[in-house]
């Protein structure tokens, strides 16, 4: 616990900082976490070993360059790691709801440990949630929907991934040695400075966020390549399925920005390393450059998250409508002005630094003309159910919930972009609802929504509908009871990160909060349930055409999982929903004149071996362990080094193979054409 | 089901709205938290033009041409209505134009750096934020306290604001806007009370452990009131000299309400000049 730790000036040769005292074996709540933590990974561990599974799961997943593989695995960590985020999240409203009083000492958690868990709350949702869910969807879904045979760059996407991978466990390694960063999620200086925090929680989160950033700046040039190069025969870029559009913006957006979060973080690794003054309060550093430029990254990475959801709403919307999308042109270029005026608005987030006057009416007014675009979007949303037939489906739910629950975070978000009235709502309890209102119920619901929607492509089996829906309606509920009240706290004067108040008048409503937690932490629990459920009877719920929801676009073309390499021909456009396209003019699922081979990506060590050194050089930074810093250095060039000398990158899948893969497909199509009488 | 749910959320979203009347934000006291309330209601006022057609066009749609619902007409292809297009380009970019407008206004009226009346009839209160407390300078009177302050009501304030530790935010949400206040810098907030009463104010911006008990009281009197607890401050047995400073300095918490009757009316300047001697080559 940063207070309680003894600050170590000189670090030993061997173990650096870490002493006995970095296991918070005190805690009274991380100790059984902590144990839990340990005999739940000795049990998988055990569990792997005696299935006999630790060789499948290297060849088929560790080592794959597989996009799908990939793709799922992303999802994997996120929704572990959904679990850890949700858990700060409870513990924060529990805490707030019975922290009335005068004096430190309310609620059950001291500041210490209090404002590590709002800390690392953010950094999860957004980093360790949002994100992977986000690259997980694309993974899976892009290459698939531009009939391409996997992303430009496979090993570069391996790599993509065990960095974040990296990233996440640095996060959780801070939970049982040293402590996490307690300075809000994106650390400002001075106080993420080495003089006001000289324990090292911040040097987790600057190698946690600095290892899975390059791993995301990487994913950005790799889809946007793919997106680019990548796109079968006579795919027009305004061909393009609105989910590979926004794709296409959201990475061009991390490759924008992320370089930004790179360099930032860099500057404040080199303040409190080697003491420079890059954002000290004194010998000339500049706190307000900082706030500029991790809001320069930051601004954008908002819309990293939101865009890839708006074109999983777009796909959702029309599939169940059974109706073409309503103005995909208009959709398209509402995407491209986001992503432009994206890059131009990060200064609202603080506009009460005291910029002047001309100046914080610029970015406010910029702030709001993003408004006209995104309410363009939900205007073609609504019209593209208008005199359609429309089927709720569970992703059809949370697409609605959706538009009745984002619409109002985007007007209280509007309300923030002026910046008068931002002077009084800044930092308080509005501004976290807001947040929350369009991350929840807009990337979030969008997320769940794709999820459900490609769940059956990924998997080859479909998720409980009643189930879903059933969640759905407990996050929506749980939502609005849990964030509502914080709307109130907002214009009642309360501000956000606090351990204790003395205004008794906001404690009703922070334990309605609470309640709205719990029902959110219920709709939570539906899903694993749904996620077991389905899992148990998927021989019932297959999907055997590979086109369980009558879809419209090229991924479901092919069989649910799709082979390795996606499409055994590569697809000839001809129309913007050509999946629908094929099957109005009875193209679809043809056998073709004759199958060729097929040139694949072989699968690579080299990833995981590179990020496992990532993570000790991380970790050896974090703790001041030098000769692990050097260690791990050497061992990611060598890695590198020695990858680059492997000549086997890539093989032929022969003829026969991709013959007999198909003829299970086609054969499996026709069977179940026939049984439903078509 | 979904319905349902809708209606029981716009219940509970109703319920909260009808309490507002008694928030800290709509109940301001002082001209800036007025005209910042006025600018809520308004930019709430325009955008609900666009906002609840929407909400309820997420609702009907839906509802209307669901699967069950034969008699509804169905044009599966569709998808494109230069008219529609046109509405929902135009009518919000008209909205966004009008809040553009009152955007640009009151950035300049609300300017936090705006004087609210002649220098001469303004109070000044310059404000240190400390780990974990503030530090009320009043240079004119020539005393210092500790999370308290007092105003005289109907006369503007001018809080000159810095920081000799990480960033706050000063922030006393009945009068109106806050400001962020940083080491080595002056940020200037001009605010005014306009009645009697006693505010809640805090930091605002997250700055440490300490954080939370960085709350202190304004009391906004009359001319008479003011002048008796300056003379109730001038009575303090405490002067904030160096020695006394350093205390001061070192972190706490909850701090308690202190008077000092004399400080050194360059103290505020010192503080400042202690981040920036290096940088002006001093």
């Amino acid at each position: 616990m940063a207070s309680k730790a003894t600050i170590i000036t000189d670090p030993d040769p061997l173990t650096g900082k870490l002493t006995w005292d970095s296991i918070p074996v005190h805690d009274p709540v991380i100790l059984p976490v902590m144990i839990c933590a340990i005999l739940g990974g000795l049990f998988l561990f055990a569990l792997i070993t005696k299935m006999g599974k630790w060789r499948y799961l290297w060849e088929e997943w560790f080592t794959s360059v597989d996009h799908k593989k990939i793709g799922i695995m992303y999802v994997i960590a996120a929704i572990v790691m959904l679990v850890r985020g949700f858990a700060d999240a409870i513990m924060m409203r529990t805490h707030q709801a019975l922290a009335t009083a005068d004096s430190v000492g309310a609620g059950y958690l001291p500041p210490e440990h209090y404002d590590q868990i709002f800390t690392a709350h953010g950094v999860i949702m957004i980093f360790f949630v949002a994100m992977p869910l986000v690259v997980g969807l694309m993974n899976i879904v892009v290459p698939l929907q531009i009939g391409a045979r996997d992303v430009a760059f496979p090993f570069l996407n391996s790599l993509s991934f065990w960095l974040f991978v990296v990233g996440a466990l640095l996060v959780n390694i801070s939970l049982f040695l040293g402590e996490f960063a307690a300075t809000g999620w994106l650390a400002y200086p001075p106080l993420s400075g080495i003089e006001y925090s000289p324990w090292v929680g911040v040097d987790y989160w600057l190698w946690a966020l600095q290892i899975s950033g390059i791993g995301t700046l990487l994913t950005g040039v790799n889809f946007f390549v793919t997106i680019i190069r990548m796109r079968a025969p006579g795919m027009k870029l305004m061909q393009m399925p609105v989910f590979t559009w926004t794709s296409l913006c959201a990475n061009v957006l991390i490759i924008l920005s992320f370089p930004i979060l790179t360099v930032t973080i860099t500057l404040l690794t080199l303040d409190r390393y080697l003491g420079t003054n890059f954002f000290t309060n004194d010998l000339g550093g500049n706190q307000m450059m900082y706030v500029n430029l991790i809001w320069a990254w930051g601004h954008p990475e908002v819309y990293i998250l939101i865009l890839p959801a708006f074109g999983i709403f777009s796909e959702v919307a029309a599939t169940f409508s059974r109706k073409r999308l309503f103005g995909y042109t208009s959709l398209v270029w509402a995407t491209a002005v986001i992503m432009v005026l994206a890059m131009v608005v990060w200064l609202h987030h603080f506009f009460t630094m005291g910029a002047g006057s001309s100046v914080n009416a610029f970015f406010g007014i910029a702030t709001m003309i993003i408004a006209v675009p995104t309410g363009v979007k939900i205007f073609n949303w609504l019209f593209t159910m208008y005199k359609g037939r429309v089927e709720f489906t569970a992703s059809m739910w949370w697409t609605c919930s959706f538009l009745f629950t984002f619409t109002i975070g985007g007007m209280t978000g509007v309300m923030l972009a002026v910046p008068a009235a931002d002077f009084v709502l800044h930092n308080s309890l509005f501004l976290i609802a807001h947040f929350h209102n369009v991350i929840i119920g807009g990337a979030v619901f969008g997320y769940f929504a794709g999820l459900t929607y490609w769940w059956p492509k990924a998997t080859g089996w479909m998720l409980d509908e009643k189930l879903n829906k059933l969640s759905c309606a407990l996050w929506t509920i749980g939502f609005f009871v849990a964030f509502m009240p914080l709307y109130i706290l907002g214009f009642n004067g309360m501000t956000r990160r606090l351990n204790y108040y003395d205004n008794p008048e906001w404690t009703p409503l922070l334990i309605i909060a609470m309640i709205g937690a719990f029902i959110v932490a219920a709709g939570i629990a539906v899903q694993f349930y749904m996620g077991f459920i389905s899992f148990k009877n998927r021989k019932q719920n297959m999907d055997v055409t590979g086109d369980p929801w009558n879809g419209r676009t090229l991924e479901w073309a092919t069989s649910s999982p799709p082979p390795f390499y996606n499409f055994a021909k590569l697809p000839k456009i001809h129309d913007r929903d050509e999946h629908h396209y094929k099957k109005e003019h009875g193209l679809a699922y043809e056998k073709p004149e004759k199958y060729s081979k097929i040139h694949m990506p072989s699968n690579t060590w080299a990833g995981f071996v590179i990020s496992a050194f990532s993570l000790t050089l991380g970790f050896g930074f974090v703790w001041h362990i030098w000769w692990m810093v050097i260690a791990s250095f050497v061992g990611i060039v060598a890695s590198w080094i020695a990858y680059s000398f492997d000549r086997n990158k890539d093989y032929y899948v022969p003829v026969d193979q991709v013959e007999e893969i198909e003829s299970k497909h086609l054969a499996a199509v026709a069977e179940h054409a026939a049984k439903n009488g078509k | 089901m979904l319905k349902k749910s809708l209606s029981l959320v716009m219940v509970f979203t109703m319920a909260f709205l009808l309490t507002g009347c008694e928030l800290a934000l709509f109940d301001p006291a002082g001209p800036i938290g007025e005209q910042a309330k006025d600018l809520i209601i308004i930019s709430v006022a325009l955008l609900l033009i666009v906002i609840i057609p929407v909400l309820f066009m997420s609702i009907y749609f839906p509802y209307k041409y669901r699967t069950s619902n034969k008699n509804a007409e169905y044009k599966p292809s569709w998808e494109h209505s230069t008219k529609i297009e046109l509405v929902v380009w135009i009518v919000p970019c008209l909205i966004i134009a009008a809040l553009a407008y009152f955007t640009y206004v009151t950035s300049h009226t609300l300017d936090p750096r705006k004087p609210l009346g002649k220098d001469k009839d303004t109070l000044t209160i310059q404000v240190v934020a400390m780990d974990w407390k503030w530090l009320f300078i009043y240079p004119e009177q020539q005393i210092a306290t500790v999370n308290e302050i007092s105003i005289p009501v109907n006369t503007p304030v001018e809080f000159l604001i810095t920081s000799d530790t990480v960033m706050n935010s000063f922030f006393i949400p009945r009068l109106g806007s806050q400001i962020y206040a940083m080491a080595g810098m002056e940020n200037r907030l001009n605010l005014m009370a306009s009645e009697e009463g006693t505010f809640r104010g805090m930091s605002a911006n997250y700055s440490g452990f300490g954080f939370s008990g960085m709350k202190f009281k304004t009391h906004s009197v009359d001319q008479a009131g003011f002048d008796a607890w300056v003379n109730k401050v001038k009575a303090s047995e405490h002067v904030l000299d160096e020695p006394t400073y350093k205390a001061l300095s070192e972190k706490s918490k909850d701090n308690p309400v202190v008077y000092y009757s004399d400080v050194d009316p360059l103290h505020f300047k010192k503080t400042i000049e202690k981040y920036t001697g290096v940088q002006n080559g001093k």
